[in-house]
Order: structure tokens, then sequence, then C-alpha cells
């Protein structure tokens, strides 16, 4: 194990790491500290210059102002309408591109793969005019459809480079014996693949979840209003009106980031895992 | 029918599958690619008519000090960015240790690549704001004076690459932890045995270890600077005075906001940007490709 173990060194280390770890972890989340307080901190401390002091009161009613008085409740129902369908439909399509690359030798196998990967990282600059211009004549400009389309087949992507070697590292003999006894190959795919699939579907949910979630240049570029604003896209027309009202803006990035938070610590080994695809051999 | 199929089956198979993932990638990524680079030459405003003016466009760029600034930061973005790589590792070697509740300290270090960078980019502007931010506050308190760091033309491109490292290193934290995780033990002890510790131990027996951990650490490094949008966007909207642009966000200002709509000029900016990252990508396709034969 590396680095030594700090229960084998002095006494004296031993305290040290106690009490540098929860230093450490202060100083790194300061800035996350800071806004989670001011979203409760009431208007009048801002206005009184208390910005750092503890708060006068825990005002909670940051968040009901933040929701009566902003279309927050409609950005977050956007947010989950456009991230769900994305969710389920990349998955979807890339447990068959992945089963496909993964399981047949065929001659454009590898470059069809690498295109798939290589597509995944491209600026979204690049596709911006043309997919903006497709989305408005095809009439789904500022819908709910015209960003979960954008969003599945671009997940497809990197979704494909994760099943394919999720599938890639499962025991070919079980494909093999399959097809001595002739089952077809969709009820190899549905009977034999898919079951095994479920850490992998459950790991590339959450991932999707959150990169989707957490997406502002297609919010921005693909809707405008607030029927279909997701909150990323929201969050930041908000910040414009808000000069200054910093308690608002702290509450409203708190609710903005809770879903994804909530869907790590709730996941965290497939999020994790999902993360850290390749990072060992 | 049913017999062409199942002497083909497994021939047809793959193509079925893939079809529908297929289609939309070449429908809404692998096409539009190839569109941008065609409307590159022409004069567009998004409505009216496509006027053909050929390399008009990128020769307008040269001479553009806006490409320029943004050109330069990007540079600045790339060089920078990668401090995440052994900045990630310092945690992980920090962090990687059996003590008790150390698995909700991994799980805390992580949390800012979590939340939406919108949500880091209005923290980290909370942070730097004049007059009562605490990184404001703190200066004035040292020096005498505050600097309002994402209102300085000099320090803009700085103070949001630092807002960028903060989720960046926690991703690179979490690939080293988890490669630190699967270090062979017995090596480890060997070269224990054999007197080596501290940075010798670090350099020679456990980076080579972490080899594909530093490799993906650098990819998502390299696409995460070149890809910055969302924080120069929320932060500064590329200022003061366009100081802090960057050819991603620079391209959207063109294309589609006060500007006026120039998708043509928008999309040789774009080219351009896409060009530089595929010089990255094939780098990295390449040395994918070589390990996926080799096997």
């Amino acid at each position: 194990m590396f680095p030594r173990p700090i229960q084998h060194r002095s006494q004296t280390a031993q305290w040290v790491y106690a009490i540098a770890l929860p230093l450490a972890l202060i100083l790194w989340l300061f800035p996350l500290l800071g806004v989670a307080i001011t979203s409760v901190r009431p208007a009048s401390d801002l206005a009184a210059g208390n910005y750092f002091g503890i708060p006068s009161y825990l005002a909670w009613e940051n968040y009901g102002d933040v929701f009566r008085n902003t279309p927050m409740l409609q950005y977050i129902k956007n947010s989950f309408i456009v991230t769900i369908p994305t969710v389920i439909g990349s998955v979807a399509l890339s447990l068959m591109t992945g089963f496909a690359l993964a399981v047949y030798k065929f001659r454009a196998n590898l470059l069809i793969f690498f295109m798939f990967v290589a597509g995944n990282f491209v600026p979204f600059q690049i596709l911006m005019v043309p997919v903006r211009d497709m989305t408005l004549s095809l009439g789904m400009y500022n819908t709910y459809w015209g960003l979960a389309l954008f969003h599945i087949a671009f997940q497809t992507g990197f979704c494909t480079l994760f099943m394919r070697n999720f599938i890639k590292a499962l025991p070919f003999e079980l494909i093999e014996a399959a097809r001595v006894e002739g089952v077809a190959e969709w009820r190899i795919f549905w009977f034999i693949v898919l079951p095994l699939m479920r850490p992998a579907i459950a790991a590339l949910s959450v991932l999707i979840f959150t990169f989707i979630w957490n997406d502002f240049f297609w919010a921005t570029v693909l809707t405008t209003s607030p029927e279909a604003q997701p909150i990323t896209a929201g969050l930041s027309s908000l910040n414009g009106q808000w000069v200054a009202a910093w308690h608002l803006v702290s509450a409203g990035s708190i609710l903005a980031a809770l879903p994804p938070v909530a869907m790590f610590f709730l996941m965290q080994k497939h999020f994790i895992a999902g993360l850290t695809l390749g990072a060992v051999k | 029918m049913s017999t062409y199929w199942k002497a083909n089956q497994r021939r047809l198979a793959p193509w079925l599958f893939l079809a529908p993932g297929l289609l939309m990638f070449a429908i809404y990524v692998i096409i539009p690619i190839f569109q941008s680079m065609w409307i590159s030459f022409y004069d567009w405003d998004g409505l009216g008519e496509k006027v053909w003016i050929g390399t008009a466009n990128y020769a307008e760029m040269t001479s553009d000090p806006n490409m320029v600034t943004s050109f330069k930061n990007n540079i600045i973005w790339l060089v920078l960015y990668l401090l995440a790589v052994p900045a990630g590792l310092f945690i992980a070697i920090f962090l990687n240790q059996t003590v008790s509740g150390i698995r909700i300290y991994k799980s805390l270090f992580f949390f800012p690549f979590v939340i939406s960078q919108v949500v880091v980019g209005l923290i980290f502007s909370w942070f730097y704001a004049p007059n009562f931010g605490l990184l404001y506050l703190v200066i004035e308190k040292l020096t005498g004076t505050g600097i309002a760091v994402l209102a300085d033309p000099d320090l803009a491109t700085y103070g949001i690459i630092a807002a960028g490292l903060w989720p960046q290193i926690a991703y690179v934290m979490i690939l080293y932890l988890t490669g630190l995780n699967n270090v062979a033990p017995d090596q480890v002890e060997a070269a224990r045995l054999d007197g080596a510790k501290g940075w010798r131990m670090l350099w020679y027996v456990i980076l080579p270890q972490l080899r594909p951990a530093t490799f993906i650490a650098v990819v998502v490094t390299v696409i995460g600077a070149l890809r910055s949008f969302d924080l120069v966007s929320i932060m500064t909207e590329g200022g003061p005075f366009g100081s802090s642009n960057v050819l991603s966000y620079y391209m959207y200002e063109k294309a589609l906001s006060e500007y006026g709509y120039r998708m043509g000029y928008g999309a040789a900016i774009a080219v351009v940007l896409f060009g530089i990252m595929m010089i990255f990508i094939s780098g990295f396709i390449w040395k994918m490709w070589r390990d996926e034969t080799e096997r």
C-alpha cells in the first residue's frame, strides 16, 4: 500500500494526520460552505454588512422566496423532463451498439468504435450551428425533445465506449455456448448479456444523469424561455436579474446542486465505478 | 426470408444492433461537423440566404484582436489546467489511508465535481466579489487594498481557471484513488525491503503502475480545458474588454449573442477550435488504437 499506512508511523504523525484531515476538508469545501451559509442568511444581515459572521437567524424564507418569485419549480421540472429520457435513451442505444462492437468481428468494427470515442471528445461548438438550425427546422427549438434528442445522440458516444468495454470483459464462452445451442442472436443479447449488464446500466445512469443535469451549453443554445429551460440556464438568467441578492443566488445554487449530489451519495459505488472505468488495467 | 436470415444472421446482427445508435450519432454529431466546416465558408445570419465568401472568415480571424486574446487564453487554460493532475495525485496520496471515516472524507473531497459548473462559477464569483467577497477581504486585510479579480483584465482568466481547477482536481483525485487502490502490494513491499521510500518509491514504483489513471487524467483535463465555456459565461462573459475570452466562448458570442448572428464566422472559429482539439484527440485515439490491436 502506498503511502505507508499511518498506523505504522509515530504517534505524533497519527495525531498530525487526524488534525490535518478535517482541516484540509474545511479548506477544500470552504467556498461551498460559504454559499450554503449565505443561502440561509437573512437579507437584512447582508444589508448590515454581516457577510461572514453567524447569521442572525436561519432564513429558510430565502428558499421560499426563490420558489415564489421565480420559475424555479418549473426549471427543476424541466431539468428532470430532459434528463430522464436522455438517460433511458442513451443507455438503451448504447447497450445495442456496445453489444454489436464487443461481440461481433467485422471489418469496420474498430473504425466505428473509435468514431464513437472521438465524437465524444469534439468541442460542442463545432456542432452548435448545424444542430441549432436542425432543431429549429424540426420545430423542436425551445422544447424538451429538442434538447433531449441531442443529448441522447451525443451521450451515445461515451456510453458506447463504456458498454463495449464492459461486455468485452464478460466471459465470451457464455455466448459461444449459446450459439452452439442454436440460440438466436437477439435472444443472446436479451437473455444472456442484458441480465449481466445491471452494474454497467446503474453506473452509466447515474453518470449521464449528472452530466445532463449539469449541462449548460446546450441548454443556452437550444432553449430560451422558462417553459423549457433547465435549471442551469435558468439559474444563469436569474443571476442576471438578482444583482447583489447573494442570499437568493446562493439558495438557487444549492437547489440546482441538490439532485446530482443526492444521486452521488445514493449511488456512490456505481458513480465512481463508472467514472474510473479504465483507470486500472 | 427465414433461410436467408438463418444463414446470414451473424453477419447482419451487428448492423441491426448498431443501426439506431449509429444513425442518431451520425445525424447529431458526425454530419454537423462537416456542415460546420461548410458553413464556415459563408456569410450567414442564420435566417437569410447564405453568401459564399470563400476563406474570408478565416482571413478575418488573422487580424481579429479578440481571436488572438482567445487563443492566448486557451493556451493559458491548457497549461494551468494540467496542474490538476499533480494536485489530484497529491490529494489522492494524502487520502489513501484506512483511518475511520476516510470514506466520507473521500466522497466529500470529490464533491466539487458533482455540482454543475454553473454553480461552481456562481460560488467563485461570490468568493471573488469586490467589497464583500472573501478573497477580496483577505487580500484587503493583508495588503490594504482589495483586488477585484474578475474585474481586472490581467487577472480574470486566472480567476476563472482557479475555479475550474477545483472540480477538475476532484476528478483527477478519484481516478488516482482508484489507481492507488490497485497498486500491486507485493511490488511495494519488495521495493520497501530494498530501501525505497518517499519520492523514489513514488517515481519508480508507484507512478509506472498508475499509468492508465494518468492517461485518463490527462485526456479529461486537456479536453476539459479546451471545452471551458460554462465558467467563462457565468463569471465574466469573456470580459472585462474581452480579456478572459476563450475560443469556445468567443465562437458562441459571435454566432449567437450581442455581436449579432454571424454563423459563418462563428463556424470558422469552431473549425479552428476543432482543429486544435483534433491534434489531441488523434493522439489519444492513436494510443487507444495501439492498446486495442496489441491485445
